[in-house]
Protein backbone atom coordinates (compact mmCIF):
# COMPACT_ATOMS: atom_id res chain seq x y z
CA UNK A 1 0.00 0.00 0.00
CA UNK A 2 1.41 3.38 -0.88
CA UNK A 3 2.72 5.09 2.19
CA UNK A 4 2.08 8.73 2.83
CA UNK A 5 5.09 10.56 4.19
CA UNK A 6 4.19 13.47 6.36
CA UNK A 7 7.35 15.19 5.23
CA UNK A 8 5.72 15.95 1.90
CA UNK A 9 3.34 18.67 2.92
CA UNK A 10 3.07 20.52 6.14
CA UNK A 11 -0.69 20.72 5.70
CA UNK A 12 -1.36 16.97 5.94
CA UNK A 13 -0.96 15.84 9.49
CA UNK A 14 -1.38 12.20 8.59
CA UNK A 15 1.61 10.19 9.64
CA UNK A 16 2.46 6.62 8.83
CA UNK A 17 2.18 5.66 12.47
CA UNK A 18 -1.34 6.95 12.74
CA UNK A 19 -2.43 4.97 9.74
CA UNK A 20 -0.74 1.85 11.04
CA UNK A 21 -2.43 2.28 14.38
CA UNK A 22 -5.84 2.73 12.82
CA UNK A 23 -5.36 -0.25 10.52
CA UNK A 24 -4.49 -2.38 13.51
CA UNK A 25 -7.62 -1.12 15.23
CA UNK A 26 -9.62 -2.25 12.23
CA UNK A 27 -7.88 -5.59 12.42
CA UNK A 28 -9.27 -6.09 15.88
CA UNK A 29 -12.79 -5.27 14.85
CA UNK A 30 -13.23 -7.33 11.72
CA UNK A 31 -13.82 -10.91 12.85
CA UNK A 32 -12.40 -12.42 9.67
CA UNK A 33 -9.01 -10.98 10.37
CA UNK A 34 -9.07 -11.26 14.12
CA UNK A 35 -9.12 -15.02 13.89
CA UNK A 36 -6.07 -15.21 11.69
CA UNK A 37 -2.54 -14.37 12.71
CA UNK A 38 -2.69 -10.63 12.65
CA UNK A 39 0.98 -9.93 11.85
CA UNK A 40 0.73 -11.43 8.42
CA UNK A 41 -2.28 -9.48 7.19
CA UNK A 42 -1.31 -6.59 4.90
CA UNK A 43 -3.16 -3.29 5.07
CA UNK A 44 -4.82 -3.71 1.67
CA UNK A 45 -6.28 -7.02 2.82
CA UNK A 46 -7.56 -5.32 5.96
CA UNK A 47 -9.33 -2.70 3.88
CA UNK A 48 -10.79 -5.33 1.59
CA UNK A 49 -12.06 -7.43 4.47
CA UNK A 50 -13.44 -4.30 6.10
CA UNK A 51 -15.46 -3.49 2.98
CA UNK A 52 -16.76 -7.04 2.82
CA UNK A 53 -17.64 -6.97 6.49
CA UNK A 54 -19.55 -3.69 6.16
CA UNK A 55 -21.46 -5.04 3.19
CA UNK A 56 -22.35 -8.21 5.07
CA UNK A 57 -23.50 -6.14 8.04
CA UNK A 58 -25.75 -4.08 5.76
CA UNK A 59 -27.19 -7.26 4.35
CA UNK A 60 -27.82 -8.60 7.83
CA UNK A 61 -29.68 -5.43 8.76
CA UNK A 62 -31.85 -5.90 5.68
CA UNK A 63 -32.58 -9.53 6.50
CA UNK A 64 -33.31 -8.80 10.11
CA UNK A 65 -35.63 -5.93 9.16
CA UNK A 66 -37.49 -8.32 6.92
CA UNK A 67 -37.73 -10.87 9.69
CA UNK A 68 -38.79 -8.30 12.27
CA UNK A 69 -41.47 -6.88 10.05
CA UNK A 70 -43.00 -10.32 9.75
CA UNK A 71 -42.85 -10.79 13.50
CA UNK A 72 -44.08 -7.30 14.30
CA UNK A 73 -47.67 -8.34 14.53
CA UNK A 74 -46.94 -10.63 17.42
CA UNK A 75 -44.94 -8.21 19.53
CA UNK A 76 -46.21 -8.06 23.06
CA UNK A 77 -45.99 -5.16 25.48
CA UNK A 78 -43.16 -3.46 27.35
CA UNK A 79 -42.37 -6.43 29.51
CA UNK A 80 -40.44 -7.62 26.48
CA UNK A 81 -37.96 -4.79 26.76
CA UNK A 82 -36.57 -5.94 30.08
CA UNK A 83 -36.05 -9.51 28.96
CA UNK A 84 -34.48 -8.41 25.70
CA UNK A 85 -31.98 -6.24 27.51
CA UNK A 86 -31.25 -9.03 29.92
CA UNK A 87 -30.48 -11.47 27.14
CA UNK A 88 -28.39 -8.84 25.36
CA UNK A 89 -26.13 -8.34 28.34
CA UNK A 90 -25.74 -11.99 29.09
CA UNK A 91 -24.33 -12.69 25.62
CA UNK B 1 -7.76 -0.55 27.91
CA UNK B 2 -9.03 -3.04 30.49
CA UNK B 3 -11.30 -5.71 29.09
CA UNK B 4 -13.78 -5.07 31.86
CA UNK B 5 -14.05 -1.44 30.81
CA UNK B 6 -14.65 -2.41 27.21
CA UNK B 7 -17.39 -4.86 28.19
CA UNK B 8 -19.11 -2.24 30.30
CA UNK B 9 -18.98 0.25 27.46
CA UNK B 10 -20.32 -2.24 24.95
CA UNK B 11 -23.14 -3.21 27.27
CA UNK B 12 -24.10 0.40 27.87
CA UNK B 13 -24.11 0.99 24.13
CA UNK B 14 -26.19 -2.13 23.52
CA UNK B 15 -28.74 -0.94 26.02
CA UNK B 16 -28.90 2.53 24.47
CA UNK B 17 -29.41 1.10 21.01
CA UNK B 18 -31.93 -1.44 22.19
CA UNK B 19 -34.06 1.07 24.05
CA UNK B 20 -34.38 3.42 21.11
CA UNK B 21 -34.99 0.72 18.59
CA UNK B 22 -37.63 -0.97 20.72
CA UNK B 23 -39.47 2.28 21.31
CA UNK B 24 -39.60 2.86 17.55
CA UNK B 25 -40.89 -0.65 16.98
CA UNK B 26 -43.60 -0.21 19.57
CA UNK B 27 -44.61 3.10 18.02
CA UNK B 28 -44.78 1.39 14.66
CA UNK B 29 -46.95 -1.30 16.16
CA UNK B 30 -49.39 1.22 17.59
CA UNK B 31 -49.81 3.13 14.35
CA UNK B 32 -50.66 -0.06 12.48
CA UNK B 33 -54.26 -1.06 11.95
CA UNK B 34 -55.32 -3.68 14.48
CA UNK B 35 -55.98 -6.24 11.79
CA UNK B 36 -52.42 -6.72 10.66
CA UNK B 37 -52.42 -7.41 6.96
CA UNK B 38 -49.70 -9.76 5.95
CA UNK B 39 -49.66 -9.00 2.26
CA UNK B 40 -46.23 -9.09 0.70
CA UNK B 41 -46.39 -5.42 -0.17
CA UNK B 42 -47.17 -4.41 3.41
CA UNK B 43 -44.45 -6.59 4.83
CA UNK B 44 -41.93 -5.14 2.44
CA UNK B 45 -42.97 -1.57 3.20
CA UNK B 46 -42.75 -2.28 6.89
CA UNK B 47 -39.34 -3.87 6.61
CA UNK B 48 -38.13 -0.80 4.74
CA UNK B 49 -39.37 1.40 7.58
CA UNK B 50 -37.78 -0.87 10.15
CA UNK B 51 -34.49 -0.65 8.32
CA UNK B 52 -34.67 3.13 8.30
CA UNK B 53 -35.61 3.05 11.98
CA UNK B 54 -32.56 0.89 12.71
CA UNK B 55 -30.14 3.31 11.06
CA UNK B 56 -31.92 6.29 12.54
CA UNK B 57 -31.91 4.96 16.08
CA UNK B 58 -28.27 3.96 15.72
CA UNK B 59 -27.27 7.42 14.52
CA UNK B 60 -29.36 9.13 17.18
CA UNK B 61 -27.91 7.02 19.95
CA UNK B 62 -24.40 7.97 18.87
CA UNK B 63 -25.37 11.59 18.45
CA UNK B 64 -23.51 14.30 16.52
CA UNK B 65 -20.14 13.28 17.95
CA UNK B 66 -19.22 11.23 14.93
CA UNK B 67 -19.03 12.28 11.31
CA UNK B 68 -20.76 9.14 10.10
CA UNK B 69 -23.72 9.58 12.43
CA UNK B 70 -24.02 13.21 11.37
CA UNK B 71 -24.03 12.09 7.72
CA UNK B 72 -26.73 9.49 8.42
CA UNK B 73 -28.90 11.98 10.29
CA UNK B 74 -28.49 14.53 7.52
CA UNK B 75 -29.43 12.02 4.86
CA UNK B 76 -32.50 10.90 6.81
CA UNK B 77 -33.64 14.47 7.41
CA UNK B 78 -33.25 15.53 3.79
CA UNK B 79 -35.05 12.39 2.69
CA UNK B 80 -37.91 13.17 5.09
CA UNK B 81 -38.02 16.73 3.84
CA UNK B 82 -38.05 15.55 0.25
CA UNK B 83 -40.85 13.12 0.96
CA UNK B 84 -43.02 15.73 2.61
CA UNK B 85 -42.38 18.05 -0.33
CA UNK B 86 -43.41 15.29 -2.72
CA UNK B 87 -46.61 14.78 -0.76
CA UNK B 88 -47.42 18.44 -0.95
CA UNK B 89 -46.65 18.42 -4.64
CA UNK B 90 -49.05 15.59 -5.29
CA UNK B 91 -51.84 17.82 -4.08
CA UNK B 92 -51.06 20.08 -7.02
CA UNK B 93 -50.06 23.05 -4.90
CA UNK B 94 -46.53 23.43 -6.19
CA UNK B 95 -45.44 23.50 -9.79
CA UNK B 96 -41.73 23.64 -9.11
CA UNK B 97 -39.80 20.47 -9.84
CA UNK B 98 -37.53 19.17 -7.16
CA UNK B 99 -34.26 18.00 -8.60
CA UNK B 100 -32.74 15.07 -6.78
CA UNK B 101 -28.99 14.97 -7.16
CA UNK B 102 -27.85 11.46 -7.90
CA UNK B 103 -24.36 10.36 -7.06
CA UNK B 104 -22.13 10.00 -10.06
CA UNK B 105 -20.17 7.43 -8.14
CA UNK B 106 -22.82 4.85 -8.85
CA UNK B 107 -21.91 4.84 -12.50
CA UNK B 108 -18.30 3.84 -11.94
CA UNK B 109 -18.02 0.05 -11.88
CA UNK B 110 -16.63 -1.02 -8.56
CA UNK B 111 -13.87 -3.03 -10.16
CA UNK B 112 -11.96 0.12 -10.99
CA UNK B 113 -12.14 1.78 -7.61
CA UNK B 114 -9.33 1.71 -5.13
CA UNK B 115 -9.82 0.12 -1.75
CA UNK B 116 -10.08 3.47 -0.04
CA UNK B 117 -12.72 4.69 -2.48
CA UNK B 118 -14.78 1.57 -1.99
CA UNK B 119 -14.60 2.10 1.73
CA UNK B 120 -15.63 5.72 1.23
CA UNK B 121 -18.74 4.58 -0.57
CA UNK B 122 -19.71 2.24 2.23
CA UNK B 123 -19.17 4.47 5.24
CA UNK B 124 -21.69 7.32 5.45
CA UNK B 125 -20.03 10.66 4.97
CA UNK B 126 -16.85 8.97 3.87
CA UNK B 127 -16.48 10.83 0.60
CA UNK B 128 -15.38 14.04 2.25
CA UNK B 129 -12.91 12.57 4.71
CA UNK B 130 -9.18 12.23 4.64
CA UNK B 131 -7.65 8.81 5.11
CA UNK B 132 -7.04 9.13 8.82
CA UNK B 133 -10.57 10.20 9.72
CA UNK B 134 -11.96 7.64 7.30
CA UNK B 135 -10.25 4.80 9.14
CA UNK B 136 -11.32 6.13 12.51
CA UNK B 137 -14.92 6.59 11.43
CA UNK B 138 -14.90 3.15 9.86
CA UNK B 139 -13.84 1.55 13.12
CA UNK B 140 -16.60 3.29 15.03
CA UNK B 141 -19.17 2.62 12.31
CA UNK B 142 -18.34 -1.08 12.28
CA UNK B 143 -18.66 -1.52 16.00
CA UNK B 144 -21.95 0.40 16.09
CA UNK B 145 -23.33 -1.59 13.15
CA UNK B 146 -22.34 -4.84 14.84
CA UNK B 147 -24.08 -3.72 18.01
CA UNK B 148 -27.21 -2.79 16.09
CA UNK B 149 -27.21 -6.17 14.35
CA UNK B 150 -26.85 -7.93 17.68
CA UNK B 151 -29.76 -5.95 19.12
CA UNK B 152 -31.97 -6.80 16.16
CA UNK B 153 -30.97 -10.44 16.30
CA UNK B 154 -31.80 -10.64 19.99
CA UNK B 155 -35.18 -9.06 19.41
CA UNK B 156 -35.99 -11.33 16.49
CA UNK B 157 -34.93 -14.43 18.42
CA UNK B 158 -36.92 -13.31 21.40
CA UNK B 159 -40.12 -13.00 19.44
CA UNK B 160 -39.78 -16.02 17.26
CA UNK B 161 -39.76 -18.39 20.22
Amino acid sequence: MSSRRSRQSGASRITDDQIIELVSKLRQLVPEIRNRRSDKVPASKVLQETCNYIRSLHREVDDLSERLSQLLATIDADSAEASIIRSLISQ
Amino acid sequence: MATKGVTLNTNARKIRFARRFISILLKMRKTRSPCSSSSIEDVRKRSQRIKIAAYSSMAHAVGPRRAWSRAVLFKLRSRARHQSMMKRRSFGLQKKRVVVVKNNNDIIPSGQLSQADRLRQLVPGGKAMDMCSLLEETADYISCLATQVKVMQTIADHFSK
